[in-house]
């Protein structure tokens, strides 16, 4: 056996991951050597970037996303409390609902909502003393736009409608008890108790669905609103730079996917403290670790 | 002696076709500490979970301080109450739970000014420096900014018992405060109660800790099989059973 002197120690050479980089390399360099064969006037890409009209495709990008997923978290919630709901009738009108606005392809419903007019000239919604609420051609009612956004809008909703029931079964049981038993009604218990610890499971599958669907409204371009793909057809139908303007749209794409992904790291860090829920459940394995908060906030 | 403050009477419950409570009955009376004992399995917990309607009792009534729980008397007759209203009645009831449930996105000051501020509309100041006072009578106040997860489970316990004071009940159930902690953690939590029970604070405990029972309680209830095996005061039930179910059980739990 070796005495007091220390044996000197030979560290594994990892020579696979040598290998596997430099081979890494070598592809995207072939690929980038490859790609600048490309005849692309990459000169006229900026000037397409900033395009009025392709402001006004990325505006409505951003609005319809915006507002579709806004009405899709409030639609969701409803869906899903039904969904947990005692009552049979509303148990099984959420199981419908959601079954049938998750079957069907966006763009199918899309293109539903934007062709009501061929078999509902006019929607009315009569008083009941005579006189109507809404009595309009469907038309006018349901222009392009409003059209994609109930398509994304309801599609996403039921998608939501799931999400937020895992948020909500996610929560211990004991906690909606504990808020009983200090005498807190169910509604209170909902919106200080169970939602907010929910949340923590709530929104990384959200912020991924709102990533979706910012690219989802692509396909309101088939019915001509003018979000940010049709923006870029807009402009290469002039000058056939077909390239150049799709990529002057993937540009605005990744800008706002990027944004909303920081959004969501925001998001996640804020709604934080709910993540020590379940932590204090398993309080037992954390004790003595007084750094759990620190290291999560 | 005085009406008493709780009053089970035949309490029955079955899940599917199994009755849990064979018809319970207890009387609690102000300032009492009542402990209720027996073999996991006897309904202990659930028959506790009936007195503040966590539980819907299939029949029997629960009455505490003259009101029927989850229930409204009128005309001779009982009306279900609706959930909103039974939380109107639970604020006289404080429960502590086995597994604490602090609120998990709550600091430990949070959890318990939540109730009154929330329930009871009691001023935001007045409530904070309330709950300040009670954390610093079960030992916490200086824990006061800490979450649950950065608590003890003795502790975490501890701000839960302060939580239900908090709202100024006239009756506290504990379901087996002290069964989800490490045995060295099971003391503080003990010595808190103690402290409760001899404030003249009126109590049901479910437990296992027959030293807090010997010690604490007023009267012990040995309960087996859903029903009620024997009652009395502790000296004699736990040194001197009468039934031979229970002195099984205790030969199991004191050896």
């Amino acid at each position: 056996m070796a005495g007091a002197e220390p044996l000197p120690i030979v560290r594994l050479k990892h020579w696979g991951r040598w290998v596997s980089a430099v081979v890494i390399i070598v592809v995207l360099a072939l690929l980038g050597f490859g790609l600048a064969q490309a005849q692309i006037e990459w000169g006229s890409v900026p000037d397409f970037v900033f395009y009025r009209v392709m402001a006004v495709g990325l505006l409505n990008t951003v609005v319809l996303a915006v507002v579709s997923q806004a009405v899709a978290i409030v639609l969701g919630v409803l869906i899903a409390l039904l969904r947990r709901s005692a009552n049979p009738v509303a148990k099984w009108f959420a199981a419908g609902y959601i079954w049938l606005f998750r079957g069907l392809p966006v763009l199918l419903q899309i293109l539903i909502w934007y062709n009501l007019a061929l078999i509902f000239p006019t929607i009315s919604i009569p008083l009941p003393f005579g006189g109507y609420l809404v009595h309009e051609q469907t038309n006018v009612l349901i222009s392009a736009f409003t059209a994609a956004l109930l398509g994304l809008a309801l599609n996403e909703s039921a998608y939501m409608a799931e999400i937020v029931r895992a948020g909500l079964t996610s929560v211990d049981t004991g906690q909606t008890e504990a808020a009983k038993s200090i005498g807190m009604t169910p509604g209170a218990t909902l919106r200080r108790v169970v939602l907010p610890q929910a949340m923590r499971v709530i929104i990384p599958p959200t912020g991924n669905d709102f990533i979706n669907m910012l690219k989802g409204t692509s396909m309101a371009s088939v019915i001509g609103v003018t979000e940010l793909i049709h923006a870029a057809n807009n402009i290469s139908s002039n000058n056939l730079l077909v390239m150049e303007t799709l990529i002057a749209a993937a540009i605005w794409y990744m800008v706002v996917v990027t944004v909303a992904g920081i959004g969501q790291h925001y998001l996640e860090r804020a709604f934080g403290a709910a993540d020590r829920g379940p932590v204090a459940r398993a309080g037992r394995a954390l004790r003595g670790m007084p750094l759990v908060r620190s290291a999560r906030v | 002696m005085s009406e008493p403050l709780l009053r089970a009477v035949e309490v029955r419950k079955s899940y599917g076709h199994t009755e849990v409570l064979k018809g319970i009955d207890l009387e609690v009376h102000r300032g009492q500490v009542v402990c209720l004992l027996g073999p996991s399995g006897a309904g202990k917990s659930t028959f506790l979970r009936c007195l503040n309607h966590l539980e819907t009792i299939d029949s029997g009534q629960v009455w505490v301080d003259g009101e029927p729980i989850g229930f409204r008397l009128r005309g001779g007759k009982l009306y279900e109450l609706r959930e909103k209203d039974v939380a109107r009645q639970r604020r006289d009831i404080g429960m502590v739970f086995q597994r604490f449930n602090l609120f998990g996105h709550r600091t430990a000051l949070e959890n318990v000014v939540e109730g009154p501020v929330r329930v009871l509309g009691t001023d935001p100041d007045r409530a904070r420096s309330e709950a300040l006072e009670l954390l610093d009578r079960v030992g916490l106040a200086h824990r006061a900014d800490a979450y649950p997860a950065q608590l003890s489970g003795g502790q975490q316990q501890r701000v839960a018992i302060a939580r239900s004071l908090a709202m100024k009940p006239k009756l506290m159930l504990f379901d087996e405060p002290t069964s989800a902690l490490d045995p060295e953690l099971v003391g503080e939590v003990l010595a808190v109660m103690g402290t409760l029970a001899r404030e003249g604070m009126t109590m049901v405990v479910v437990t296992h800790e027959m030293a807090f029972a010997a010690e604490a309680a007023d009267e012990v209830v040995f309960l087996a099989d859903g029903a009620v095996v024997e009652t009395g005061p502790p000296e004699r039930v736990l040194k001197a059973p009468e039934h031979e179910r229970t002195r099984q059980f205790l030969a199991r739990v004191l050896s």
